[in-house]
């Protein structure tokens, strides 16, 4: 059998494949504003993270994302892949329950949203629902010093609805969420 | 209900735009002019010219099947060569990545050629920009090309008339898919992510602190061009690990929707094509109308089990949560319905791109799960979904013909022996290839002692660990390319047996209708036998639907009881 010309065509099509397409592609991105490179968020003149990228938040008076497999690791993501009957998947939700009663005290386990016991896909959940946000209020409200009321006012105004209005669940980005909080006024 | 209404929405778009992209191809095949002739025609030509190629040259099935065969060898080599020495090539790794070790180049590399993409290793560690590009993104390529060549040949012989046996040229199907289809549609879905907020950039991971003053690295690439091809392609190899779960593939419910659309356009647009190319529209829906309602049947379930939530969270004291709080694994912007009804979407298209951890669906997913991969012809992937098809139509043909007592006939040409035997080899290849290899793999793990340590194999106990090797096979066999990602796959057994599997997956069912479409065209046409169940109708409808499930259920159904319903009644 003949070799050359398949191998011929076959050097020819990643030329064009492998190289002039993602070309194309890229060359598309330079014209668009954000140049596709992953849309960061500057804040006071520098960069402190992506706005689709989920990032750790630990301090009491940020609002936390959900837990992460990978400790929000944006170099090597994943998820736990623990089955929903692993007892090692159970004793974790558990013990983010109890962890998270104890640093928000007052709130009942009747309250506390699912997302905020299990790990995310990515590892990088940039999101909360609007739940899981708002029984985080009265901690950061507490923590900052701030009217809970204000706190929760942010939490709405944060908050993007479904697409269009009407595809898929509302959620709010917990990095914009927190830069948002840093720049309101102090003072109840 | 609202979630019901969205994704037939997405479903009713992509089939909407499944007709004008079906006819535009039933004119590439069929050689006519089309509105893009300016720009890829003179690609096209150059291609044949620069290589001294004659696409005119008609081939029978077994220069077709060679033609097919050796450029397949060709990229299997370039493959595993560019995988086992990327840390050496001096550009494009800004992250310094290594070398891949050797059954691992080897199974990445047969995983992309067979359009599984199964994938032992994550893309931010373990392949360089180059090795995404030259052999990942290119193989992704040219492996959907081979698929809807396959699949143009088989229906251009079933319309055939040359009783010399001539299905098509190999090298101009494979040019004419790449270059006038998957390319064209391949710029528009790659734009439409990045104008989502896919990144495209060759700078390197992103360094910097977080709002609470930690340092962060930010893995990053040009994924917006792999996003369209994956999909398009019912490739599914992910530029990251997580795949349509992470947000750089997948920042927002409009790519969510974009990603919807992509995965289900070329298979459904195949079938649209076949029904202009063969001028026989009842054929294409009727086709059409088995397709939807074969992953309705099989993927509604999932998504009514996903959303019953785990009754062990609910244990704990939470409330009952309206959208399901089956949240392990999946993300917050996607939900519970939509990542579940996107999964189900994924096995029965070969994409395998799932925007969750399918290891924390609920137990009894696996059951419609593991049998739509299996069947793979419910739509299916682009071209192969209908050989696949094409093999259930003969053996439905068959016994519809014996149940009326008529010798069996498909399509005005007589089915014989020899078709029979064909058919009857690809329809059991697979799922015997598949339950050896489960079987080979659950006796090393029960026989090996202390397996859990020694192994590493799985990180869930019981059931769900048989599930997890199960359901490695099924869909290495299928070219699904999803998985479980508690299995420890990364080692020479888990790299080298799923070879096998996606290779007889791949090939043994392309050469098995290239057999059948063949021997069919080159017999004389017999006149239509009076009473006979007629292919257009829809009692063969039903029949067709009855067969797969029959065939399906029968063969899996002694493994799906050992994996998903035994962990789902131990649960209880």
């Amino acid at each position: 059998m003949n070799f050359l010309r398949p191998v011929l065509l076959s050097g020819l099509l990643l030329l064009l494949f492998g190289f002039a397409f993602p070309g194309l592609i890229w060359a598309f991105a330079q014209l668009t504003p954000e140049r596709a490179a992953g849309s960061p968020v500057v804040a006071q003149g520098r960069v402190v993270g992506f706005r689709y990228i989920g990032q750790k938040f630990t301090r009491a008076r940020y609002f936390q994302g959900r837990p992460s497999a990978v400790d929000y690791n944006a170099a090597a993501t994943g998820a736990s892949n623990l089955s929903p009957t692993n007892p090692a998947f159970l004793a974790v939700a558990k013990a983010r329950l109890d962890t998270f009663l104890l640093q928000n005290p007052g709130v009942t386990r009747a309250q506390v949203p699912a997302e905020l016991l299990t790990a995310s896909g990515s590892g990088l959940d940039p999101d909360l629902s609007p739940a899981g946000a708002l029984v985080q209020v009265a901690r950061v409200a507490r923590a900052r010093g701030l009217a809970p009321a204000r706190v929760a006012a942010l939490v709405q105004a944060q908050t993007a609805g479904p697409w269009l209005g009407f595809v898929g669940p509302a959620h709010v980005g917990v990095l914009q969420l927190n830069l948002a909080l840093d720049a309101l006024p102090a003072g109840r | 209900m609202l979630n019901t209404l969205n994704v037939g929405l997405l479903f009713g778009l992509s089939a909407a735009l499944a007709l004008p992209v079906g006819r535009y191809m039933a004119r590439v095949y069929g050689g006519e002019a089309t509105w893009l002739d300016p720009v890829l025609a003179p690609l096209e030509n150059a291609l044949y010219r620069l290589t001294g190629l004659k696409p005119t040259r008609a081939m029978t099935w077994r220069q077709y099947v060679g033609a097919l065969l050796g450029i397949n060898l060709v990229w299997l080599v370039w493959a595993v060569g560019i995988l086992l020495v990327q840390n050496r090539l001096p550009f494009w790794n800004p992250d310094h990545i290594p070398a891949m070790e050797l059954t691992q180049a080897l199974h990445t590399a047969v995983s992309f050629l067979t359009s599984t993409n199964a994938q032992h290793y994550s893309g931010e560690t373990g392949a360089s920009y180059f090795a995404q590009m030259a052999v990942l993104t290119f193989l992704q390529f040219v492996s959907a090309g081979t698929s809807l060549a396959a699949g143009i040949a088989v229906v251009r012989a079933l319309g055939g008339t040359d009783t010399a046996g001539h299905v098509g040229n190999f090298y101009q199907d494979l040019v004419r898919s790449c270059v006038r289809i998957l390319l064209p549609v391949c710029l528009v879905f790659s734009v439409l992510f990045e104008l989502g907020g896919v990144p495209m950039t060759f700078a390197g991971a992103a360094h910097h602190p977080t709002l609470e003053g930690t340092a962060a690295t930010v893995a990053r690439g040009p994924v917006a061009a792999m996003m369209s091809i994956k999909e398009l392609g019912s490739n599914g190899g992910g530029f990251f690990g997580p795949n349509d779960a992470h947000p750089f593939e997948n920042p927002t419910f409009f790519t969510f929707a974009v990603h919807h659309v992509a995965v289900m356009l070329l298979p459904m647009a195949f079938v649209v094509m076949l029904g202009y190319y063969l001028r026989r529209r009842r054929f294409a829906a009727i086709l059409f109308a088995v397709m939807t309602a074969g992953l309705l049947l099989l993927a509604a379930p999932a998504v009514w089990v996903e959303l019953r939530g785990n009754p062990a969270l609910t244990a704990l004291g939470l409330a009952e949560a309206p959208g399901g709080n089956q949240l392990e694994g999946k993300e917050v912007r996607f939900g519970v319905y939509h990542t579940a009804a996107y999964a189900g979407i994924n096995m029965a298209i070969p994409a395998g791109t799932i925007a969750g951890a399918q290891d924390s669906f609920a137990p009894l997913t696996g059951v419609p799960f593991m049998l739509l991969m299996q069947i793979d012809a419910f739509f299916g992937g682009v071209g192969t979904g209908f050989l696949n098809m094409f093999i259930y139509i003969v053996i439905t043909a068959f016994i519809a013909s014996l149940m009326v007592g008529r010798s069996p006939e498909l399509l005005g040409k007589k089915v014989e022996a020899r078709e029979m035997q064909a058919a009857t080899l690809v329809a059991v290849a697979q799922p015997v290839v598949v339950l050896a290899c489960t079987g080979l793999a659950a006796w090393l793990w029960a026989t090996t002692p202390h397996a859990a340590d020694a192994l590493k194999w799985l990180s869930n106990p019981g059931a769900h660990g048989f599930s997890t090797m199960l359901y490695e096979f099924i869909s290495a066999a299928s070219g699904n390319g999803s998985g479980f990602g508690g299995l420890g796959s990364n080692n020479p057994f888990w790299n080298l047996t799923p070879c096998l599997a996606m290779l007889s997956g791949r090939f043994v069912p392309i050469v098995g209708a290239l057999i059948i479409a063949a021997g069919l065209l080159a017999k004389n046409p017999t006149p239509p036998s009076l009473g006979g169940i007629r292919l257009e109708s829809a009692t063969f409808a039903v029949l067709l639907l009855v067969v797969i499930g029959v065939l399906g259920a029968l063969l899996f159904f002694p493994a799906l009881t050992l994996g998903p319903l035994a962990e789902y009644f131990g649960g209880r």
